[in-house]
């Protein structure tokens, strides 16, 4: 079988030698836990612990804030200090409920269920209840995913693997020493579609997780293993369902309209997690990695730690860090303050020596193509961040601007240093405000 | 946090490839050509060549300055200008003329209308036709100086395609073979085909250029050429269509001036149409024309085609054009 791909990407240095090679080890964490009410697209989540409440592991503590939204849990014991304003990641300011850990990590009691017990609305109560949501970055709400108009017409249900980030391997690990929890998973999702079969897309740099996972999935029916060419943004959802089932969609387009759930294969744990073992989110994977970084490791980490801490647990920063990302080097967030918290769509947090943004000099465009050759969406990165530049909002949009997937393979790949990603990025931003106005 | 970091929007990492890595990459799969073009025309060559570059880049630098601009001069682009003039010119050109040449390149051509990347003509070959319109018999004159190693048409003495136009390919006509390897008379770094096709898989394996527009050129040119050959009553005749292909500047034309980035569609199916064009055009202007040549007008005038090119080749977005299910 030949691999499968999609037209344009780039090959950055992949950088995932680094940590691939640590196994997942649990990290405790110490000081005050912080959960931002919005960890998710869609309505933030609404607080339901007050100043001073004694909260358990795994209690609700905020409720979702409408369909579009996901309901946020403690994550340890401890007693609720306020609720404020704090820092995350993305460099914005989120109201957040923050709790004093009381170091004791006593949960609540959680009840478990068989898959064959619970009818399909059950199934989506639990996800939604567990407040599932694409852990793979974009953070949307699994149960509304998983709600398309028509169950009946979706036929593939893909499971994320193919982790194109550079650096990341918290979903490698996940693959190579928990996959039957992603199979458990899958299990669940196929159960909410009777027409799909289940394929768990890997990229091909993950020759060990494929091989365990085919030999898992070799007597399950409705259940595949699918090769991809390592290329980035292979995982991008549009790609991703370009490579495992030839169909395209578009920036107006669900994945529903081709047929195709696509889920990371951390959400795809969550789900497990959700409803047969009864257990919310409260923890991820994150990898912490870098050439800054003086022990690169993969942590299971609670949601609501802090980031700094979790740096200090991978032995800390070596003198000349010069940027921190939280995410992956292409379409990770740049922080300046440390003090912020692990998420349930933080998938890691790179610390790089060298920033090769800041060291390099925007010169002028010489038209080489490169970026339109590279890019995924197929658009024209050079004339849209053009049109962009001179704000010219009725050509950005003809000439498709609202197709770029931002996945930043025009600005890595442009010889003059352009930042056309980012262009696009506010020009999108924009064109979506304004339609928002009408 | 006693450190500063630094913050960006994504992506975070950059290809090694930069602007004035790619000019040098150019300038590099130029060398040989350059140097056989030294060794078959002799040290003047090399004197040429000189004079063609240093006042390219001195032009460069002495409009930045004045003009209070960024000196450019590091991105390699001017050198690039500079050894592309003096290849498309005879060796036995008064030196005054590469530095006229490349004040018309420089300064007229690409810094009037905005500097590198908004030429809307390559330069060189724009100082070149400059130079051809104003000074013909300087710039075609081929006559076979002492220190010429190579071999002329017995009958002309003149250029291999020059006497092919004349008089079609004879027994006295320069071998094809001779014509490949560039032990004939020309344009300093055009003559010899396998010293540009060295060049271009230079510039093919590290991907600063692709096959789309070398290749549809090279190939509408001959398919256009055999169709000439069987219409005009001529035969298909194997030498004749080498000649043309390894005679006069093509080779020079289709891997190293039709694939200038900036005068280029950045669309790929525009890419393949004006390839298209410019095999037609130059077989029209070599065919029926005046002139013995045809590849510069042809790429020059290509060039002005390429906005509209690219209007009409845009491709369909993602999504927007493929399978749906």
């Amino acid at each position: 079988m030949g691999l499968l791909t999609f037209k344009g990407g780039v090959h950055p240095y992949d950088g995932k030698e680094l940590s691939k090679n640590y196994p997942i080890e649990k990290y405790l964490p110490k000081g005050e836990m912080v959960y931002p009410l919005s960890q998710h697209i869609g309505a933030p989540a609404v607080p339901l612990a007050a100043k001073g409440d004694h909260m358990l592991a795994g209690q609700k503590i905020a409720d979702a804030g409408g369909f579009v939204s996901a309901p946020i849990h403690a994550s340890v014991s401890g007693t609720v200090k306020g609720i404020e304003q704090r820092l995350t990641s993305t460099g914005s300011m989120v109201n957040s409920i923050i709790i004093e850990n009381d170091q004791q990590y006593e949960e609540i009691e959680f009840t478990p269920a068989r898959l064959e017990d619970l009818s399909k609305e059950e199934i989506l109560k639990r996800i939604q209840e567990g407040g599932v949501v694409g852990m793979g970055g974009a953070g949307f709400p699994t149960h509304v995913k998983l709600s398309p108009k028509e169950p009946d017409k979706i036929e593939y249900v893909l499971v994320n693997g193919a982790e194109c980030e550079p650096y990341l391997t918290s979903d490698y690990r996940r693959m190579l020493e928990e996959p039957e929890k992603i199979i458990e998973g899958l299990r669940v999702m196929l159960a909410l579609f009777d027409n799909a079969k289940g394929y768990i897309c890997i990229e091909d740099n993950k020759p060990d997780c494929i091989s365990k996972m085919k030999e898992l999935v070799a007597d399950i029916p409705r259940m595949e293993v699918k090769e991809l060419m390592t290329k980035y943004p292979q995982g991008g959802e549009r790609t991703l369902i370009y490579a495992a089932t030839g169909r395209e969609i578009n920036s107006s387009m669900l994945p529903a309209d081709a047929g195709c759930v696509v889920d990371n294969v951390d959400t795809v744990v969550a789900v497990y997690k959700a409803v047969i073992l009864g257990r919310p989110v409260m923890s991820r994977i994150v990898t912490v990695t870098g050439d800054a970084i003086s022990q690169p490791k993969n942590f299971t980490v609670l949601t609501g730690t802090n980031m700094g801490e979790l740096i200090q647990a991978a032995g800390g920063l070596k003198d000349k860090a010069s940027k921190i990302i939280s995410g992956g080097p292409m379409m990770g967030f740049a922080m300046y303050d440390l003090n912020v918290p692990c998420i349930k769509t933080t998938s890691a947090f790179l610390c790089l020596e060298k920033d090769p943004v800041s060291e390099s000099r925007q010169t002028a465009c010489i038209n080489c193509g490169k970026c339109v050759s590279v890019c995924p969406g197929r658009v024209l990165p050079a004339r849209l961040a053009t049109f962009a530049e001179h704000g010219d909002m009725e050509n950005f949009q003809k000439f498709d601007g609202m197709e770029c997937c931002e996945c930043g393979c025009c600005s890595y790949v442009c010889p003059a240093k352009r930042p056309l990603t980012q262009s696009i990025k506010s020009m999108r931003k924009m064109v979506l405000a304004s339609r928002k106005k009408k | 946090m006693e450190q500063m970091l630094h913050v960006s929007s994504n992506p975070h990492v950059r290809s090694k490839v930069s602007t004035n890595r790619i000019m040098q990459m150019v300038v590099a799969a130029l060398l040989p050509a350059t140097v056989f073009g030294i060794w078959n025309f002799g040290l003047r060559a090399l004197l040429v060549i000189l004079v063609s570059v240093i006042s390219s880049v001195a032009f460069e630098w002495l409009y930045d300055h004045f003009m209070h601009k960024e000196n450019t001069i590091g991105d390699f682009s001017a050198v690039v200008t500079g050894l592309l003039l003096a290849l498309n010119m005879p060796v036995s050109i008064p030196l005054w003329m590469p530095v006229l040449g490349s004040a018309f390149a420089i300064i007229v051509v690409k810094q009037l209308f905005g500097g590198l990347g908004q030429n809307i003509m390559n330069p060189a070959l724009a100082g070149r036709c400059f130079l051809m319109i104003s000074f013909a018999g300087r710039m075609t004159d081929f006559a076979v100086s002492d220190s010429f190693r190579g071999v002329v048409d017995s009958v002309t003495g003149a250029t291999p395609l020059a006497a092919l136009k004349d008089h079609g390919f004879t027994q006295g006509s320069v071998s094809v073979w001779d014509m490949f390897l560039g032990n004939t008379q020309g344009t300093i770094g055009e003559t010899s085909a396998l010293a540009i096709l060295i060049g271009a898989a230079i510039l093919l394996i590290f991907k600063v250029i692709d096959l789309k527009v070398p290749l549809t050129y090279i190939g509408s040119f001959s398919v256009f050429v055999i169709l000439y050959m069987l219409f005009s009553g001529m035969g298909f005749d194997g030498n004749y269509l080498l000649s043309h292909l390894f005679g006069g500047g093509l080779m020079l034309g289709a891997w190293f001036m039709a694939t200038d980035y900036v005068t280029t569609p950045i669309t790929p199916l525009g890419q393949i149409v004006y390839g298209c064009c410019l095999g037609v055009l130059t077989a029209v202007f070599r065919l029926f024309g005046g002139s013995a040549e045809g590849v510069s007008y042809a790429i020059i005038f290509c060039n002005l085609l390429v906005p509209l090119i690219e209007r009409v080749t845009r491709p369909a977005a993602f999504g927007k054009g493929g399978k749906k299910a």
